[in-house]
This record gives structure tokens, C-alpha cells and sequence, in this order.
């Protein structure tokens, strides 16, 4: 079950809650979980069960309220504002729902932003390499409401990409989209971990999404409840179906 | 980055031009005052360097006793003196002048010219050059003055006046004859350029020698002008060897000086009040930045928080905010000061009418006034943009995740504790200030209230709001409930908005208590004081004729008429004001004594409290006064009075004033009427008396009190005006806060219009809101303004005798505002009404 390749990032007994007293929500209740290297991987689970939460705190978005988490050998509690900002911007790559591009800078400025805002120069045989795999050569000089959906998240995972980060995280990245682009985006992301070995955690709710994974977690009440290897569609579905069963058997318990 | 911040900036070109619009107010102002305000020291700088000669001859101490343009000293120089002075081998040329500043110019309809403004200035043409060897005075038409019954005018005097080359001048004397008419033979101005808008009345010298010294040949000064190779300092010292008593020799560049220092002192006057209420509307237009960012870095919160996910330092959003706001300080600064130099033009042109004249080519833009305004401008912007920037730079990078942007709202919990406190150091000052009791103390408690006011508006203005909610809710059913909610939903926006409102409107009150207070005790004060039935009164402080009080002497129905004339004196090496007042000024006016008696003859006098106890005096004690020209008084005190308008510090008996070498002139006259004497029939009889001189005003008691309360009211409208700028800066924030709300709530306007409500009730919404924001602003400041008047008359209470509190006035206020708020909803108003409802709701 675990790899034998080297950890991308990991949590330990990671534990987040909002509120206090009777109003206390046990977001995440002691999630401990290994990401391998130049693997893709899916954490699923039902609405509420902190998929989101746990992201947002391995992608050092969001502070734990108890555990740890490391990126590549970074224990990150240790870390003030700076260094975890040095961090997203070195190591972490993010795809969000909602695209996220600034609305005033064309493709190519939006693809270079975490470059620039770093100051570091472009490594232009591997900017045209990640665009050639998004297919958004011809779309560079483009703003973003002058592009479609998919054609913007794909300017998303382009942006992912380009600082050649050690972990991207993609939360929901084809909520917002139709199938068609939704698969041309994630193909896109299962060519990246392929052929460039690169690391990515997706957070979804869409078995079809999941199945492009090497490996699916699934996250019920805050803690880890299961994982499948190598998924298929039917797989995920079952599981997920067991998985909402046993929620719905422990309410009425 | 930059180029991000930059493309930010051009998106956002209109929303951040209007909050611009706030600082180009202000800053267009103060640059304006700084180009005006220079303009005016060069064109008094020209005239004077123009006018001086390398040295001059005048009666000592005339520096101490203000530049000697009063002609009240009896002192003169012959023309043997001149002679001298020429035969010296330092002296290339002596010229003998008579000076006076008492004589006025009448238009040709027998109405004053020159009035109130600068000064009318009477002097004999010698011909002798200025200290840089030109001719003090230009010749623009016609030919200079000869023989007794000849004058040259300058040309605004001789156009103001109607006459033409050729005409019989009008003149009215202070002393002699009042009338008097010279043949105007030509127009002159001063080498330097201009007039400033005195009034020049240039004569030869045996026409001035007639009218200022009966036709005596003598002179109150000479000029000289030194030979080739000679100093000013070497001409002076020689000069003074052979000066009689009473005389001195000066140089060119000290008599320069002083007539600097003297112009120097007005224009830093005028410089200061007018930048006050600069520095006011900048502190006001800062507000307003500090506002629209906030809303601006809040709209931004998405995009922010992207930034940091992706890796952007804290200092790198924070930068960000602050190159979009010093690019914005960048733009307005530049168009305020080009704004400002129109407005130079503007204010020189109202200055103009007043009857100060100012060259046009000396209003130009300064390296200073460039520089100042650039410096305030983004000075102003950077600091008002530094918090909302911060805010930015702490927006947390999770935000990016979430799909509602609406920032956390921190308690006011911190910010209502310190505010508390600050008000309580307020307080403490306003007490300690007011039991000193010292106004400036006040005054500082009073700057801390407001700008804590202002910070702390969100809480003290929240009853206000709920107030507004209930009673639109009440008048307008839904649409006004909505529109209290509005201005309920983000209190710190509402408050920072209403704060610029306040401030101005905290101001525009306690002035208008103050005025109200000085109005009232004016009316106590001329109600107690006034004992006598009619007063005649120069309108411009110069002493006038004493053949006016002798012609109203001879008017039937008057029982008591009393001569007073002003004049200052030097006493312990400083000035003192003094008064002459003849035996029947005992009979009219009874002060109320702390010691003696007010019944003076011979060498008595009596003084007033403040003035004995400075000088540590008692009755019995002898005064040493020393006059203008070195002659002495040694009265000695009889009484010490309460203080009074009436007199002056010190009060001696009339005739003592021509032995202290004061020519007799009257600065006062006042009159009680016999016992069943026609008042209409004297008035009118005194009226006749004193109309050849249109200085002289006869005023009765209420007249009199309404000629105060005119000035003071005409300072106080002047105040409103330069205030009513403050207001303007804040109605462009409340446009501007409200524009940019609509904005953010794109979506809930299109929900409010797809169930059902309709353009007109959007409309009225917006307006709603609107208004609550200008009456928060306005009541709060009213509330501000009014306790602050009143404990600053308190403070005062030894001048402001009475409290005045200008009800009408603030009922206004409140009107005002309340149109200020409707006129500021009409363009956000109309944006929100044309929103297409299903963009607004798909709008993200």
C-alpha cells in the first residue's frame, strides 16, 4: 500500500476545529496521511467531511489547530507568515474551482504571475513546453473574459505548473466546467504526473475526476476512512455509496 | 507586479478619479494659496524696492511707532536742513517731502475712492531717483504736478474716480480745510510696478507744503541720494551729524525692510488663514482615501488572496496598494497645482474688488508651491493609503478558496477602548483649559475630540442609524427599512464616510457658535457701553477733521458733544494706546472704577485695570509716555478703571496731546442730545455736518452695534465660504462610497429588481442611504461643533461675555445636509436603476 517513493508532503494527527463549546466543528479530527512523489491523488468524501479543509491546510493556506504537516522535509508550524510564503510560492502550485485569474493581465501574465511575483526569470523552454501541453499557444495575448471556461483553467494549471512547484494542489478543478473541458483538463494533469513526474492532490466530488488518480482517499467527519489504488469509475462509486450508507446507518444509530 | 498594479489602476481609472477628485480639491487650494500669497510678497516687494531711496531723514522712533504714515507728529525740517544735508560731500541729492496718509480722495460723485482697503497715500513729487538710480515714479500721462492747485493720481485712482486730465479732483483733508479741489494734470505709478492698490495723490512740493503744513516751508522727511562710491551706511552716518533733535537718518535697505516686515506681517495673515482652511480640505480629501481603498482593497479581497496563495509576500500586497496610490497622488497632485494657478487668478481677482491690486504676471508657479503641493499631496495619500494597504497585505491566502469575499469583520471593541480614552485626554484638556482659563488648551481637547470622532463614528453614530432605519422604515415601508439596513450593514464604512461630512460640519458649527456668542456679547457690550445718543466715527480708523466737530458743535438740540482722538505712545519701551478726551466726555461716559476717579485735568490721567496691573501701577503712581518725535508726557494717575471699549489703556485730558506734539485731528465724537430735543432733526443736522467726509459715519446705538455685527458677519460668511470647500470634498466621498457599493452589491440589486422592485423604489433606496450617511455626518458634527463653541466661549467668557447659540442656523445645517445627501445619491442612483437584472445577477 504505501510506495516506496519519496514523500511529496504528509500529515500528522492533523487536527482543525472552528468554534467552541456546543458550536465546536470538528473539521478535521486527527488525519494522518503520506503523498507520494509524481503520484496524482483524489481525496473524496461527502460535503462537510473536511476534504477541503484538509487541503487548504497541507497547501499551507490555513493553519491546524493540532498535528503537523510537512511539505517535502518542511515541518510547517514552525514557519512565520514569510517562509510559509516563500514556501507556496517555491513549492506549492494551486488550481482552484473558480479559475482565479486576474481579470486585468492577459494568459502569458497570468502563466508567469507566481514567476514574477517572486522576481525569478522564466525558464522558456519548459513555458513552452507546459503551454504546448495546455494547447493555449495561440490564446497567450488573451484576457481572461475573453476565453472560455475551460480554456482559463487550463491558464490555471499552466500557471500551476510553470514555477515547476514540488506539489500542486486542485481544488474541484472541473466544478465549474462541462465534461469535454473537464476531461481535457484533467488528462492534462495525468499527462503532467506521466510525463513530467509531477506530484498533484485533487480534491473532487466527481467519480469520473477520481478515476485519472493513482490513488483515491476518502474523508468522512474529519478522518481518513478508506483508500482505493489504480480506481476505476464503478469503484469510487461503490465506495462511495458504502461510504454514505455508513454515515447515514451511524446518524440513525 | 508593477505592471499588474499599474493594469489595476487603469481598470479602476474612473472609481479612483473620483476619490482623486478629493485630493485635487484640496491640493489645488493650497497651491493656489501658495502662488497667490507669493505673487502678493513680490508685487509689495517691487513696490517698496522701487519707492526707497539710498537714504532718508525722518523723526526718530519712527520704526517704533509704525512706519510713520500716521502724519500725527507736529515735527518738521526746514529747508536750511535740506541744504545742509546737500552741501555734505557724501550726498549726491537731498530732497525735502511731505508725507501724509490722512488725505482722501473723492470720485467725482462725491463717493470715497479707495475705501477701506489699501492705504491713500499723499506725498510731493521731487524728481529724486530709488535706491537702484531710477525715478521712484513713472509718468504714465500728462505732466507732473506745479504750483498750489495741481495733483497727478494714479491711473486705477484717477479711472475709479471719473476724471480725466484736466478735471477739478475732489480731496477731503484730515485737518484745515475739509474740501478742497487740485486740477488733475497727469497719471503716475510706482517704478516696481503697480499700486498694490493704494491710492497715490502726488503733488509739488509747495501744493503739499499748503495742504499739510499751512503753506509753512517744511518737510517731515527727505530723501537722499548717496554720491558715486558712497555706502548707505556712510551716507547715513554723515547724514546724522548735522540732523536736528528729534531726527535720525536711516538707511534705504532698513527703511525697505520695515515697510517689509510691516507688509510682511498682513500677508502672513492672510497666508495662514487661507492655508488653515488648505490644510482643512486636504485633511478631508485624506479621509476620503483612506475610505475608498478600504473599500477597494475589501472588493479585492478574492484577488489579494489569490496573490498571496500563489506566493506574494505581505510587503509585495502591501506595495502594491501603496505604487497604485502614489501613482493616483502623482496624477492629481499635478492637476491640482495647474488647478491652483487658476485659482491664484481667481483669488488675486477677488482681492482686486477688495481694492488690493496684484500683478498678474507675479502669479506664477513657485519652485515652492510646486514642490509643497506635490510633497502634501502624496504625503497626504501615501499615509491615508497605508492602512487600507496593510489590510491588504494581512487578507489570508485561504480567502482565495472561498466563495463569499466578505472580509472578517474585527470588534470595535480595541478601537472603541482607545477612543475612549483619547476622548477622556480631550476632556481633560477642555477642563484644564477652561479653568486657566486659556482657549488653546481647549482648543486642543477640541482637534483630539474630532479626529476621535471620526475614528470612533462606527459606534458613537450607530443610535443615529438605527433612528434613520426607524424613521424611513416608518415613511417609505420597505424600501426605506432596506436602505437604514444598508447603512447599518458596514457601520465602519458609513462612519468613515459621514466623518468627512462631520468634520466639516464640526467646524462650520462651533464657528457659527462663536460668531453667534461675539454678535450678542457685541449687542451686551454696546447696550452698557453706548451711553451716548449719536457717535461719529471715522469708518476707517483715521483721524479726521476737527472742523467736522466744530461745524456739529454749532447744531441746536444738542446738549454734550465730546472730542476723543486715539494716538500711541511708548511707555517701559513699549507701545501703549492712548486717548485724549476733552472735560465733557466726563459728562457722557461714567466707567465703572476699581480706584479714583475718571475726572482728569492737566497733567492727570487715568488707566485701565489690565494695563496698571502689567506695569504694576497704582493711583498716585506718575506715567513717563514718550511720543512720536520725542516729546514726553508725566501724568499723573488719578483712577484705574474696569475695562472698557471706550478708551484706550491710558486717558489723558485732550489738550495734553498737542503738548505731547500730536496734531489735533479727532478720531471721535460723541453727542447727547437736550432734553426734548427732535432726535430726527439733530440726526439729520449731524448727518449734513459730517457728509463732505465719507469716512466719517454717525451711527446711533443700534446703527452702531449693526456696523460690528456687519463686520463680524462678513467674516463669518468669508469663513463658511472657505469651509463650504471642506463640504464639497466630503459630498464627492459620499458620491464616491456610494458608487462604489453599488458596485459591490451588483448581485443583491439585481435580486431586489427580479423580485419586483421597481427602478423608482431602487432609486429612492440608494437615496435613502444617502441621506442617512450626510445626516449621520451632520448630526454628529453639529453635536461635535456645538459643545466645542460652547466651551471655547466659556473659555473666553472675559471677551465672550455672552453665549450665543444659532439655532436657525444649524436647523439650516441639517437641510443642507439633508439636500447634500440627495444631490450625492443622483449619479450612484441612476447606475444602480439602469443595472440590466440578469447581468447584475449573473455578475460574479
Amino acid at each position: 500500500m504505501t510506495s516506496t517513493a519519496a514523500v511529496a508532503a504528509r500529515s500528522v494527527d492533523l487536527r482543525k476545529v472552528y468554534g467552541s463549546g456546543d458550536s465546536e466543528v470538528r473539521a478535521l479530527d486527527g488525519v494522518t496521511i503520506d503523498l507520494a512523489a509524481g503520484e496524482f491523488t483524489a481525496i473524496m468524501g461527502p460535503s462537510g467531511s473536511g476534504k477541503s479543509t484538509l487541503m487548504h491546510c497541507l497547501a499551507a493556506l490555513d493553519t491546524p489547530t493540532g498535528g503537523e504537516v510537512w511539505v517535502g522535509d518542511t515541518a510547517l508550524s514552525r514557519l512565520r507568515d514569510k517562509a510559509l510564503t516563500a514556501l507556496r510560492r517555491e513549492e506549492i502550485g494551486f488550481v482552484f474551482q473558480a479559475f482565479n485569474l486576474i481579470p486585468t493581465l492577459s494568459a502569458r501574465e497570468n502563466i508567469l504571475l507566481p514567476l514574477s511575483l517572486s522576481g525569478r526569470k522564466p525558464d522558456q523552454a519548459w513555458f513552452d513546453t507546459v503551454v504546448d501541453t495546455v494547447g493555449l499557444r495561440d490564446r497567450l495575448g488573451h484576457r481572461p473574459s475573453e476565453m472560455s471556461g475551460g480554456q482559463q483553467q487550463r491558464v490555471a494549471c499552466a500557471r500551476a505548473l510553470v514555477s515547476k512547484p514540488s506539489i500542486v494542489f486542485a481544488d474541484e478543478p472541473t466544478g465549474n466546467l462541462d465534461s469535454t473541458s473537464g476531461a481535457e483538463v484533467l488528462s492534462f494533469l495525468r499527462r503532467s504526473v506521466d510525463e513530467f513526474g509531477q506530484t498533484i492532490v485533487m480534491v473532487t466530488h466527481d467519480a469520473v475526476a477520481a478515476s485519472y488518480c493513482d490513488r483515491v482517499v476518502f474523508l468522512a467527519d474529519g478522518r481518513l476512512v478508506d483508500e482505493i489504488r489504480d480506481p476505476d469509475r464503478d469503484a469510487i462509486l461503490a465506495h462511495m455509496t458504502a461510504l454514505q450508507a455508513a454515515a447515514a446507518a451511524r446518524r440513525e444509530a | 507586479m508593477l505592471r499588474m498594479t499599474l493594469r489595476n489602476l487603469f481598470a479602476r481609472k474612473v472609481r479612483l478619479l473620483m476619490s482623486g477628485l478629493a485630493i485635487v480639491l484640496g491640493v489645488a487650494f493650497l497651491s493656489g494659496v501658495l502662488v497667490f500669497s507669493n505673487g502678493l510678497s513680490e508685487t509689495f516687494d517691487g513696490i517698496v524696492h522701487g519707492s526707497t531711496p539710498d537714504g532718508v531723514v525722518r523723526a526718530a522712533d519712527t520704526e517704533e511707532f509704525g512706519g510713520g504714515e500716521s502724519g500725527q507728529s507736529a515735527l518738521a525740517l526746514t529747508p536750511d536742513v535740506v541744504d545742509a544735508l546737500a552741501a555734505l560731500p557724501e550726498v549726491a541729492r537731498a530732497d525735502g517731502e511731505v508725507n501724509s496718509a490722512g488725505l482722501s480722495l473723492l470720485a467725482s460723485d462725491g463717493t470715497l475712492v479707495g475705501g477701506t482697503g489699501a492705504p491713500t497715500l499723499s506725498f510731493n513729487y521731487t524728481g529724486s531717483p530709488n535706491m537702484e538710480g531710477k525715478p521712484t515714479l513713472l509718468l504714465k500721462s500728462g505732466a507732473w504736478p506745479e504750483g498750489t492747485d495741481q495733483i497727478v493720481l494714479d491711473e486705477r485712482a484717477a479711472e475709479a474716480g471719473d476724471y480725466r486730465l484736466g478735471d477739478q479732483v475732489k480731496l477731503l483733508a484730515p485737518f484745515g480745510t475739509l474740501e478742497r479741489t487740485a486740477t488733475l494734470v497727469g497719471t503716475a505709478e510706482f517704478n516696481g510696478g503697480g499700486t498694490a492698490g493704494a491710492t497715490l495723490l502726488i503733488f509739488s512740493t509747495a501744493g503739499a507744503q499748503d495742504l499739510f503744513f499751512g503753506g509753512k516751508d517744511v518737510f517731515n522727511r527727505i530723501s537722499l541720494t548717496a554720491a558715486d562710491g558712497v555706502s548707505q551706511k556712510q551716507l547715513a552716518t554723515a547724514a546724522g551729524q548735522v540732523l536736528p533733535e528729534g531726527f535720525e537718518a536711516v538707511t534705504g535697505d532698513q527703511v525697505a525692510k520695515e515697510s517689509q516686515d510691516a507688509i510682511g506681517t498682513f500677508l502672513d495673515v492672510i497666508q495662514t488663514f487661507l492655508t488653515v482652511f488648505a490644510i482643512i480640505a486636504v485633511l478631508v480629501g485624506g479621509f476620503i482615501i483612506v475610505n475608498t481603498f478600504s473599500i477597494l482593497v475589501a472588493q479585492r479581497t478574492r484577488e489579494l488572496a489569490l496573490l498571496r496563495a500563489l506566493g506574494a509576500g505581505r510587503g509585495q500586497v502591501t506595495r502594491s496598494v501603496l505604487v497604485e496610490a502614489f501613482v493616483l497622488s502623482i496624477v492629481t497632485s499635478t492637476l491640482a497645482i495647474g488647478l491652483g494657478l487658476l485659482l491664484a487668478r481667481g483669488l488675486a481677482a477677488l482681492f482686486r474688488v477688495v481694492g488690493l491690486d496684484i500683478a498678474g504676471d507675479a502669479l506664477q508657479l513657485t519652485s515652492r508651491a510646486v514642490i509643497t503641493s506635490y510633497l502634501v499631496g502624496v504625503g497626504v495619500t501615501m499615509v491615508a493609503a497605508y492602512l487600507p494597504a496593510r489590510r491588504a497585505g494581512r487578507v489570508a491566502p485561504v480567502a482565495a478558496m472561498r466563495a463569499d469575499t466578505a472580509p472578517e469583520r474585527t470588534s470595535l471593541r480595541r478601537r472603541t477602548i482607545i477612543g475612549a480614552v483619547v476622548i477622556a485626554i480631550g476632556a481633560a484638556f477642555a477642563v484644564a483649559g477652561l479653568q486657566r482659563p486659556n482657549a488653546l488648551w481647549v482648543g486642543i481637547g477640541a482637534v483630539l475630540w474630532i479626529l476621535t470622532a471620526a475614528a470612533l463614528s462606527p459606534v458613537l453614530g450607530r443610535p443615529v442609524l438605527v433612528i434613520c432605519r426607524a424613521l424611513f422604515a416608518a415613511l417609505f415601508g420597505a424600501t426605506g427599512r432596506l436602505a437604514g439596513e444598508n447603512a447599518l450593514r458596514d457601520p465602519r464604512r458609513t462612519g468613515a464616510t459621514a466623518s468627512a461630512l462631520m468634520i466639516g460640519l464640526a467646524l462650520v458649527s462651533t464657528i457659527g457658535v462663536l460668531a453667534s456668542s461675539l454678535n450678542r456679547s457685541i449687542d451686551d457690550e454696546v447696550d452698557q457701553q453706548f451711553t451716548a445718543d449719536l457717535l461719529v466715527q471715522s469708518t476707517t480708523y483715521l483721524p479726521f477733521s476737527t472742523a467736522i466737530g466744530d461745524r456739529i458743535a454749532g447744531i441746536d438740540g444738542i446738549d454734550v458733544l465730546s472730542r476723543q482722538q486715539y494716538t500711541s505712545a511708548r511707555y517701559d519701551d513699549k507701545g501703549v494706546s492712548v486717548t485724549g478726551v476733552d472735560p465733557a466726555w466726563q459728562r457722557i461716559y461714567h466707567l465703572d472704577l476699581v480706584r479714583g476717579t475718571t475726572a482728569i485735568s492737566g497733567a492727570q490721567a487715568f488707566v485701565g485695570e489690565d494695563f496698571a496691573k502689567k506695569h504694576d501701577l497704582a493711583v498716585g503712581d506718575s506715567l513717563d509716555l514718550r511720543f512720536q518725535g520725542g516729546k514726553t508726557l508725566t501724568p499723573t494717575i488719578t483712577g484705574i478703571t474696569k475695562s472698557s471699549d471706550v478708551t484706550s489703556e491710558v486717558t489723558v485730558p485732550l489738550d495734553q496731546l498737542s503738548r505731547a506734539g500730536v496734531l489735533r485731528q479727532d478720531t471721535s465724537l460723541s453727542i447727547l442730545l437736550s432734553p426734548g430735543a427732535d432726535a430726527t432733526a439733530v440726526r439729520d443736522e449731524v448727518d449734513a455736518a459730517a457728509k463732505p467726509a465719507p469716512i466719517v459715519g454717525v451711527f446711533d446705538k443700534a446703527e452702531f452695534a449693526d456696523e460690528f455685527r456687519g463686520q463680524v458677519n462678513q467674516l463669518l460668511f468669508m469663513i463658511y465660504g472657505l469651509l463650504a470647500l471642506a463640504i464639497v470634498i466630503a459630498v464627492i466621498g459620499i458620491v464616491n462610497t456610494l458608487g462604489l457599493s453599488v458596485i459591490e452589491r451588483t448581485r443583491e440589486v439585481g435580486l431586489l429588481r427580479a423580485v419586483g422592485m421597481s427602478r423608482a423604489k431602487l432609486r429612492r433606496m440608494i437615496t435613502l442611504e444617502s441621506v442617512t450617511i450626510a445626516v449621520l455626518g451632520a448630526v454628529l458634527g453639529m453635536a461635535l461643533g456645538v459643545l466645542i463653541g460652547v466651551l471655547l466661549q466659556q473659555s473666553l467668557s472675559k471677551d465672550l461675555t455672552s453665549l450665543g447659540l444659532p439655532l436657525g442656523n444649524l436647523v439650516t445645517f441639517l437641510v443642507v445636509a439633508v439636500v447634500v445627501g440627495v444631490l450625492a445619491a443622483v449619479v450612484p442612483a441612476i447606475r444602480a436603476a439602469r443595472l440590466d437584472v440578469l447581468d447584475a445577477i449573473a455578475s460574479e
